[in-house]
């Protein structure tokens, strides 16, 4: 029966090509309504990855990359969304830990799941590179030391 | 069963190809699967039993088309068998939710199932937390309009879900909600500029409802409930409040006449107030909630069955093993009042202290207690049971819990955390440990990361528990490998160093191993897992203990 998983979904690889940015409103921690779509439509890449106050590895990943975060900018005039799915439990804990931790991405709040549904993900970390165009052209859903490399390798093949 | 489902799912994602494999103007079809399967073996040390199907499988799998402003989708789920510890109510395969939409630049249309939420969600929250076997999405109409720039408002009618019988059983109560949210600052183009923000919300819920197993009590059938809320933001300083307020509403409890069908108008309050800049964040909240369970039925149903409401509790979530399984707590639906504070530092990097990369301190305490209640005796009359003044609480603790944790990155290879956990757990009015007596308990917990190359690196983690109650002591240690970006294997074992029974000092032994190409995952684990509480959101769940094997695949397109 798991071959037959595997099978429908290795087909499904080859046949799907991955989405584009669902055109869904948003809240940032000001409380500002903001379209995610017109973050991808600029020409510039956009990464978008899905994250919580309550999930170590998303926070590793993006601590990692706040690191390098303004060469990367500097680079390739990328953007960072960091989508917290934090509900109305957590989500007031967003903007005292983004703020504290010197964070200069663009974070919107996702409290009821919505963009996290529109956008397919089953679980976080799970990291979307948009290009210019606003096509998704990589993903990865997991976080282990070294794959921010592998995503800054993905976003310097979009600039070339 | 098994085969038919993924005949249909095979079937499905053909024609879903069929339509993308055309040209884009057909529109977009997109989706996610998400497998569970176990192997369940017998363990009598541990107390696992063996069900008689021996295997278990929850599968979902979701279908989403779009073309233009038009959306539909559906998800598709199975429960052969329900995995041991998900809700019994779910079982067989069908068709769980489906919905179509239409939205234009300022109106939006649903049919069908959806999921929502108002301000907080004391009074409104239809969501999903499949971990928990939670969904209760409305199944009906929803109606979203923007008037004008800064005015939003919503509109909704439906019944929610409640089991899974081979599709969508929904109950039998009827919810309707109406919001409003105006934001003063885009509303009025002479406050656009002012340093001032704010925001403004209201909405009214109302049920109907004739589920009712008592003849002794004339039960309402239409109950509403109302919501205030305001949000303030003053450069770095924010504010934000929520009142609600719920009319007579009974409910049945026998375990406590106290409670069992009262008519007392039920309220909450919640409040919040942060300031935060960079390397630095301080935020208080405080929480009175009186009386407000709020189903779509007025019967006994499952604990998390057909809330509309959700009452968020005010701790932090704990992520570590021990800190956040053996005493979780979740909001008291009687009524708790309820602080927390939380205050973040980064000391700076390069400085003594701080070291060459920074280090970041976070302090978080939270307590909640019972609120004083003066009884009135009025049971063969009114039934209100009890009143209560606003944050007027008793001297009875239900939980506290203060945290800190201390991150440092040492050098370019190597990063450390240490937590330290300080627990008082009331069990008596909490029920989570089966123990019904104070638990006073401390955790220490030391992670480290260790990167060998550009793609491989190490975590240890290792936990220690100790409480002179309950089960008594625990430890907890765990080794994980991971190979950047596909591979990752982990060692882990808890061990109950500290119970006074000594037949009960088990390991519990387990090791997972996983595969993840872009946003396809595939992971086994193996090994015996403890009866334990897991929560989601300040939801929880008791799960029994389980040894085998458990294979889980999550995939996206």
């Amino acid at each position: 029966m798991k071959k037959s998983i595997l099978l429908f979904v290795f087909c499904s690889i080859t046949i799907f090509s991955l989405g584009q940015i669902p055109n869904i409103g948003l809240k940032d921690v000001n409380g500002d309504l903001q379209n995610l779509s017109k973050y991808t439509s600029n020409g510039n890449p956009v990464i978008i990855s899905f994250w919580a106050t309550w999930c170590k590895p998303c926070k590793a990943e993006l601590n990692t990359i706040a690191e390098e975060y303004d060469d990367w900018v500097e680079e390739t005039g990328v953007e960072l969304i960091a989508i917290s799915i934090d509900d109305s439990r957590s989500s007031l804990r967003v903007e005292p830990y983004i703020n504290a931790m010197s964070w200069e991405y663009t974070v919107l709040l996702d409290p009821n799941g919505d963009c996290k549904r529109a956008m397919n993900v089953n679980n976080i970390p799970h990291t979307f590179l948009i290009n210019g165009q606003g096509k998704v052209v990589w993903d990865h859903n997991n976080y282990s030391p070294g794959d921010e490399e592998e995503l800054y390798n993905e976003l310097i093949k979009l600039n070339k | 069963m098994k085969i038919n489902f993924f005949i249909k799912l095979g079937l499905l994602i053909l024609f879903a190809s069929k339509i993308i494999g055309q040209n884009n103007s057909n529109g977009l079809v997109s989706g996610n699967i998400q497998t569970v399967g176990q192997y369940y073996q017998e363990d009598t040390i541990i107390n696992a039993a063996l069900p008689e199907h021996l295997y278990g499988f929850n599968g979902f799998a979701n279908i989403n088309y779009q073309k233009g402003d038009f959306k539909a989708g559906i998800r598709y789920e199975s429960y052969l068998n329900t995995l041991e510890g998900y809700p019994s109510t779910f079982s067989g395969i069908g068709i769980g939710y489906r919905y179509l939409s239409w939205n234009s630049d300022n109106l939006g249309v649903t049919i069908g199932n959806f999921y929502d939420q108002f301000g907080s969600g004391m009074i409104f929250r239809a969501y999903e937390e499949r971990q928990l076997g939670i969904d209760n999405s409305l199944d009906g109409i929803r109606i979203n309009y923007e008037p004008l720039k800064g005015v939003n408002l919503k509109g909704m009618i439906g019944k929610q879900r409640h089991r899974f019988e081979d599709g969508l059983i929904n109950g039998n109560g009827i919810v309707r909600a109406i919001d409003g949210e105006l934001n003063i600052n885009e509303l009025f183009d002479s406050t656009n500029n002012w340093k001032l923000k704010a925001t403004l919300g209201g909405s009214f819920v109302s049920k109907f409802n004739t589920d009712n197993n008592t003849t002794l009590f004339n039960m309402p059938k239409n109950v509403g409930a109302s919501s205030i809320r305001l949000n303030l933001r003053y450069k770095r300083l924010r504010f934000s409040g929520e009142y609600v307020y719920k009319i007579n509403d009974p409910y049945p409890d026998n375990q406590n006449d106290n409670f069992n069908y009262i008519y007392k108008n039920g309220e909450g309050i919640l409040l919040n107030l942060g300031y935060s800049k960079k390397g630095f964040a301080i935020d208080f909240s405080a929480k009175h909630m009186d009386n407000m369970l709020w189903r779509s039925t007025n019967v006994n149903v499952g604990p998390t069955d057909l809330l509309i409401g959700y009452l968020p509790a005010l701790t932090k979530q704990h992520t570590y093993n021990l800190a956040a399984t053996l005493y979780p707590y979740a909001t008291n639906f009687y009524g708790e009042i309820a602080y927390q504070a939380d205050l973040i530092y980064k000391i700076p990097k390069k400085s003594v202290l701080g070291g060459k990369y920074g280090t970041s301190i976070a302090l978080n305490f939270a307590t909640a207690y019972v609120p004083e209640r003066n009884f009135i005796n009025d049971m063969e009359t009114t039934r209100n049971s009890y009143t209560t003044s606003l944050f007027s609480r008793s001297d009875s603790i239900l939980i506290q819990d203060f945290n800190v944790e201390i991150k440092r990155k040492i050098n370019t290879k190597l990063k450390m955390s240490f937590n330290y956990f300080n627990f008082i757990f009331n069990d008596n009015a909490v029920k989570v440990a089966n123990y019904y007596k104070m638990i006073y308990a401390q955790i220490a917990v030391l992670d480290l990361t260790y990167k060998i190359n550009r793609h491989h690196s190490l975590k240890f983690e290792t936990q220690a528990l100790w409480t002179n109650e309950d089960k008594g002591d625990w430890l907890f240690g765990q080794i994980e490998y991971t190979f950047s970006p596909h591979w990752y294997i982990a060692i882990l074992d808890q061990y109950n160093s500290g119970n006074l029974d000594v037949d009960k000092r088990v390991h519990y032994g387990l090791i997972s191993t996983g595969y993840i190409n872009g946003s396809h995952r595939f992971s086994f684990q193996y090994g015996k897992q403890r009866a334990g509480v897991f929560c989601v959101g300040g939801v929880c769940r008791a799960v029994p203990a389980s040894n085998g094997l458990t294979f889980t695949f999550t995939s996206s397109f």
